[in-house]
């Protein structure tokens, strides 16, 4: 992908200044992470700037560089490519961190190793992650994954999906549009049009756990609760079929056709199983 | 007080009952549904129920107004256990006063089938082997035929309680 990812815009605001939006709130300084080339790129000189030590070696030497800058700071590293990363995720790491480990850092929801990349690293961290590198090692997921390290399981499986391709660009911008700006309670430059509506959605027993989340706040141009179901059963992984269950809809039983309106509290609700 | 009720703690029984005590009444009966053991081969060592407390409610109520209206109860009540539940705990109970035998033990039934058939709650079982399922899902996740079967006669997959005597 050609462009430079940072710029990358979703609901309006650049990649970058969104992730620092969200980190600003929550941390005590934010800095960017940069190669010495990067030192005058516009975009990121708006901001503190950690240069690399080590060149040439990809994203653990900024990590590396940054341990370096503060030796006695915790550092919570984040890629500037995580369109769908919202403040809750950063909370659930937040108030997981396990100081007394090198990391604490969140299984990918794809293939349940470390996501080094919305991580906190201790200050320990950075004499291993030395000697990794002198080592010859490069990947900061391979560190974790041989590390002592704090493992959490997102709550919102797709917080940490990221964007590679200029496909995935506009296919995220699309489900941004959709769904990210609400998560991250951002309605910047955020454009509804006629006919969406906001819904909110709550999960339970396997769909919840399914969808990875207990409730969130979508916006979608489904007619109606069957076609919400389709759409949600394809973004976010819901894999039991329609005839198998029900529907609410704001707090009342409801018919799979019965059509939505801004505003409405949606249940589907798996087969039930109580006594 | 609510007819239908949740709770997250242990059923206090002796109050329930004294909640449906009336001179009117010559008849009490009460059902206890208890966390078991096993089901359908596996050995169960807890379960966790989960619900949609609003709409469960609502008609956890009507279920009872239903029943009150068919048998000509005095009093009806029927408290459903939400949470982690160790093996032996009371998960269900409903209790019903009627001027006769007959009739409270009828409500008792037709409470407790209603309740496990109409209400979103939901039972997930945590096996000795270490896995977990939520009863009547994850089979029909699996099997289509199954699921729908499952979700028309949940009796059939559900935990068999007996009656308290």
């Amino acid at each position: 992908m050609q462009r430079d990812k940072l710029a990358l815009e979703y609901g309006g605001q650049p990649q970058l200044a969104r992730a620092m939006a969200l980190l600003e709130a929550l941390v005590e300084r934010s800095f960017i992470s940069v190669r010495a080339d990067q030192r005058d790129d516009p975009q990121r000189s708006a901001y503190t700037c950690i240069t690399d030590v080590l060149p040439e070696i990809g994203p653990i030497g900024g990590i590396h560089a940054a341990l370096c800058a503060h030796a006695q700071a915790a550092w919570l590293v984040l890629a500037g490519d995580l369109p769908f990363l919202n403040a809750a995720t950063l909370q659930q790491l937040i108030a997981a961190r396990a100081p007394h480990r090198l990391a604490t850092a969140f299984r990918s929801s794809h293939d349940g190793k470390p996501e080094p990349l919305c991580a906190i690293f201790e200050p320990a961290s950075r004499a291993p992650i030395e000697a990794w590198i002198a080592a010859g090692q490069r990947c900061p997921r391979d560190f974790l994954a041989h590390s002592d390290v704090e493992l959490l399981t997102l709550r919102d499986t797709r917080a940490l999906d990221n964007v590679n391709t200029a496909a995935e660009y506009l296919q995220a911008r699309g489900e941004f549009a959709e769904h990210g700006a609400a998560a991250a309670g951002n309605g910047a430059g955020r454009t509804v049009a006629g006919a969406k509506r906001r819904l909110n959605i709550q999960y339970f027993a396997l769909l919840r756990e399914q969808a990875g989340r207990s409730q969130e706040t979508v916006t979608s141009d489904a007619a109606d609760a069957r076609a919400l179901y389709a759409e949600l059963s394809a973004t976010r992984g819901l894999k039991l079929r329609p005839e198998q269950l029900r529907v609410a809809i704001n707090e009342t039983f409801a018919d799979w056709s019965q059509s939505l309106s801004e505003g409405d509290t949606v249940v589907f609700l798996p087969p039930v199983a109580g006594g | 007080m609510s007819a239908f009720r949740f709770s997250h703690t242990a059923l206090d029984t002796a109050a329930l009952r004294a909640e449906l005590t009336d001179p009117e009444c010559g008849a009490y009966a009460a059902f206890e549904g208890w966390v078991r053991n096993h089901n359908e081969g596996q050995r169960v060592t807890r379960l966790q129920y989960e619900a949609y407390a609003p709409l469960a409610t609502r008609e956890g109520e009507r279920v009872i107004a239903e029943a009150v209206g068919r048998y000509g109860l005095r009093g009806a009540l029927c408290v459903h256990r939400i949470g982690a539940l160790p093996l032996g705990e009371i998960a269900v109970w409903v209790g019903a006063s009627a001027p006769h035998r007959d009739e409270a033990f009828r409500a008792c039934r037709y409470i407790i089938d209603e309740v496990k058939h109409r209400l979103p709650i939901w039972k997930k079982e945590y096996y000795e082997s270490g896995d977990s399922g939520w009863v009547n899902c994850e089979r029909c996740a699996a099997d289509a035929g199954a699921a729908i079967a499952s979700s028309a006669a949940p009796a059939a997959h559900g935990h068999a309680h007996g009656p308290r005597r």
